[in-house]
């Protein structure tokens, strides 16, 4: 079956039609999206796509967006884009049907529980014990840095299944309901005050082996693969010129024309320029994946776009001066974009941008080995089985 | 064609323009080039413009050029400045082709263009165009009507004074010049072989590519444009040079990026090649980085320009200011990470690490084009 953009988009005008955006509830919106085949339309049909080339998916979210309903991705941030392409490649029909159409639709959000706080950058180094029991798998260890699984019902896990075998070969990817008796979720405090991440305890947590991702002992191919689905998502997002946090800053350089300097009007200029030039990148970069070319790029708009919003607020910092060193409340659970300190929320929030989803220093590693072939670090641990790696 | 759509015929040009560059101007033809007075090859250029057809990509046709557009040269200088080609890219590619191009009427583009294009004849403008765009005010050659002067259009007058950096001055054959007259500042023509034409190459940081003053005294020129349409004109060329630049920014930045990752890939020491080593592996990375944003840079300048797009002015500072900071930075990595070698004389890194710093203070510094920059997306905000 061949399908082009027009008549994508004719049925996706279809769906507003029959659930207008503006009066529907989202899950009821979302939930026939999903059923017309319009949440990923690379999928398979029946399972939230219509096994249509995936560049044909800005035209149906393009008349979502029109008809004034929302991002399909921020329906479910991490299940969206990371989690159902796992899901959809590795686990059996009915359990992919079982479970796409509600994270489709935003009644059962998903989270990742990956990073431990013994492994974040080295995430094949972790320690999280699945045991076989019979038909099932029993789990201990301490998981960190999940956003929303306090929200969420649903979780992807990467455990170690077997110890005695080097990091990468030893790990299993698996589904996890987080009503199950031994998952315990503790809010986890950042340095702005907010918990927006958790730590998730797991302690004797059982898990059906039909709920296994993949083989056992392939949770890393596992996981690389929904890496690579975050990398392809990159064509969805819109950029605009002077949106994000160069956005900002031109609005509160407007708002302050007492603190404009000719220095602070240059600083200012050359952060426009490599948001620009980032921007310039990214928009390069879509043009790339709507013909399937993947350069570089998107790594790049990681490493830049993190390091750039730091520099940033630093600038907005320093423009508001004393004003700058007030912080309204560490105890609010306000976002980090509202309140009357909003900049200086922004500002602390902009320390993460580098460490979390890949910090600089390994983004550069990806740079220099993956794109630039150049020659691997030396890695102790490599032929080392994972029980013998020396750990802190 | 969409931005940043880089098509199949995009893609053959650049591996035609790669191949003949690599065959025929490597590193021992540009080094041998460089030591020679005029400082370029003629014929090799003249097989540029008449075998190849690349030095009037975005020219149109009925003038001898390809009607290509500007992404196209863009594609050609990009792939020119990748070997360091020697010859009149920035005075006859770069400024004197898109000058013509929009300045004075069919007859003096009929006239000059197409020997321009077939690379026989070269050019270069004599105008206040440093500060990154044209600079009307800092206009110091005089032009007098000698009879009917500029209303006849054509030769008749005399341009006096003495025009400082002029891109390929020496070699020129043809000079435009910026000059003022009664009413303002118009553009003339005048041919470097005519009396009252004084040249002085300079000796230049950047070997591979030359400067030279000129010095007028009462030199016969003939009218190109006039008061009201020259300032716009060079302008317009100002800003197509600045984005030609910016091409060739690029593919000197990927080239000696490539170079560096051949270097540390291949040398071993303490038992491991270089590049394993974090402290090189991140210094390279950050060279990448700067190749691609530079790229992106200078093809929106050459899509927005073609294409009308965005405000020139805008997209010509973005690409310059991005390319020439990309280019110098990844230059001088690239000696730094070559070791000793790479402060020597027979490695070719140094010739790359000239021509960046001299792109780089050509046709706007960085600061002046982030100083253009903030006029428009600051100031007017």
């Amino acid at each position: 079956m061949s399908i082009d953009a027009e008549e994508v988009a004719a049925l996706a005008r279809d769906v507003v039609r029959s659930h207008p955006p503006r009066e529907v509830p989202v899950p009821q919106l979302m939930g026939a999206w999903y059923d017309a085949g319009l949440t990923w339309l690379h999928f398979p049909i029946g399972l939230g796509g219509l096994d249509a080339p995936r560049t044909l998916q800005q035209a149906a979210n393009r008349v979502l967006r029109e008809a004034g309903g929302p991002e399909p991705r921020t329906v479910n941030p991490v299940g969206y884009g990371i989690i159902a392409g796992t899901v959809v490649r590795y686990a059996p029909r009915e359990l992919a049907a079982r479970w796409l159409r509600p994270l489709a639709a935003g009644e059962e959000l998903w989270c990742q529980l990956f990073s431990e706080p013994g492994a974040g950058s080295d995430l094949a180094g972790l320690a999280t014990r699945a045991v076989r029991d019979g038909d099932e798998w029993v789990v201990n260890g301490q998981k960190v840095w999940t956003s929303l699984a306090h929200l969420a019902r649903w979780a992807v896990l990467i455990a170690r299944t077997d110890p005695d075998v080097p990091k990468h070969k030893g790990l299993t990817y698996f589904v996890v309901d987080l009503r199950t008796p031994g998952v315990q979720i503790r809010p986890l405090r950042q340095l702005t005050g907010r918990a927006q991440f958790n730590e998730v305890f797991l302690d004797d947590v059982r898990i059906p082996d039909a709920h296994r991702l993949g083989d056992v002992g392939r949770g890393w191919q596992v996981s690389m693969s929904t890496l690579s689905d975050e990398r392809l998502s990159l064509g969805d997002r819109v950029t605009a010129r002077g949106t994000g946090p160069i956005g900002d800053a031109l609005a509160l350089w407007a708002s302050r024309p007492q603190a404009h300097t000719p220095v602070a009007r240059e600083r200012l200029a050359r952060l426009w320029l490599r948001a620009e030039a980032q921007r310039l990148t990214v928009e390069r970069a879509k043009v790339g994946a709507a013909k399937g070319v993947f350069g570089p790029e998107a790594a790049i708009a990681k490493l830049v776009g993190s390091e750039l919003s730091q520099h940033v607020y630093e600038f907005c910092v320093e423009l508001l001066g004393p004003e700058g060193t007030l912080y309204e409340s560490y105890d609010s659970d306000l976002g980090d974009d509202e309140g009357p300190t909003a900049y200086q929320r922004k500002f602390l929030r902009s320390r993460a941008a580098t460490i979390e989803g890949g910090t600089s220093e390994i983004l550069r590693n990806v740079l220099g080995e993956r794109v630039l072939k150049l020659p691997p670090d030396t890695r102790t641990d490599k032929d080392v089985p994972w029980r013998d790696v020396p750990r802190s | 064609m969409a931005e940043f759509e880089f098509t199949e015929d995009l893609d053959d040009l650049r591996a035609m323009v790669r191949k003949f560059c690599t065959e025929f101007s490597p590193e021992p033809v540009v080094r041998a080039t460089m030591e020679t007075g005029a400082g370029y090859d003629p014929e090799l250029w003249r097989r540029l413009g008449t075998e190849l057809g690349v030095l009037g990509l975005a020219v149109e046709e009925e003038f001898g050029g390809a009607g290509a557009g500007l992404v196209a040269q863009a594609v050609a200088v990009e792939e020119m400045g990748a070997t360091l080609v020697c010859g009149p890219v920035l005075g006859t590619l770069a400024l004197a082709i898109p000058l013509l191009s929009v300045a004075g009427d069919d007859v003096t583009r009929r006239a000059y263009l197409p020997d321009l294009v077939d690379g026989v004849r070269t050019a270069t403008v004599a105008a206040p165009l440093s500060g990154g765009t044209f600079d009307a005010a800092a206009v110091t050659a005089t032009a007098k009507a000698e009879g009917d002067g500029w209303k006849a259009g054509g030769d008749g007058w005399v341009v006096s004074g003495r025009l400082d950096f002029v891109p390929d001055g020496a070699g020129a054959d043809l000079l435009l010049v910026a000059a003022r007259t009664e009413h303002g500042v118009a553009l003339f023509a005048v041919d470097a072989a005519a009396d009252g034409v004084r040249r002085e190459p300079l000796a230049t940081l950047d070997l591979t590519r030359r400067q030279a003053t000129v010095v007028l005294s009462g030199a016969p020129a003939r009218l190109v444009a006039g008061e009201k349409q020259a300032p716009d004109a060079l302008a317009h060329a100002a800003r197509v040079g600045a984005v030609l630049l910016a091409a060739e920014q690029v593919g000197g930045g990927q080239a000696m990026l490539d170079r560096t990752v051949e270097h540390v890939t291949n040398r071993y020491q303490f038992g491991r090649p270089l590049g394993s080593f974090q402290a090189v592996k991140h210094r390279c990375a950050d060279m990448l980085v700067a190749v691609e944003q530079a790229r992106s840079a200078a093809y929106h300048g050459a899509w927005a320009l073609q294409d009308g797009t965005d405000d020139p002015q805008l997209a010509a500072s973005i690409a310059k200011a991005v390319a020439s900071e990309a280019y110098s930075r990844v230059a001088a990595a690239a000696i730094q990470l070559h070791g000793g070698i790479g402060f020597t004389w027979e490695h070719p890194a140094h010739l790359y690490f000239k021509r960046a710093t001299a792109d780089s203070l050509t046709l706007g510094t960085v600061a002046q084009h982030v100083d253009l920059v903030a006029g428009i997306a600051l100031d007017r905000g």
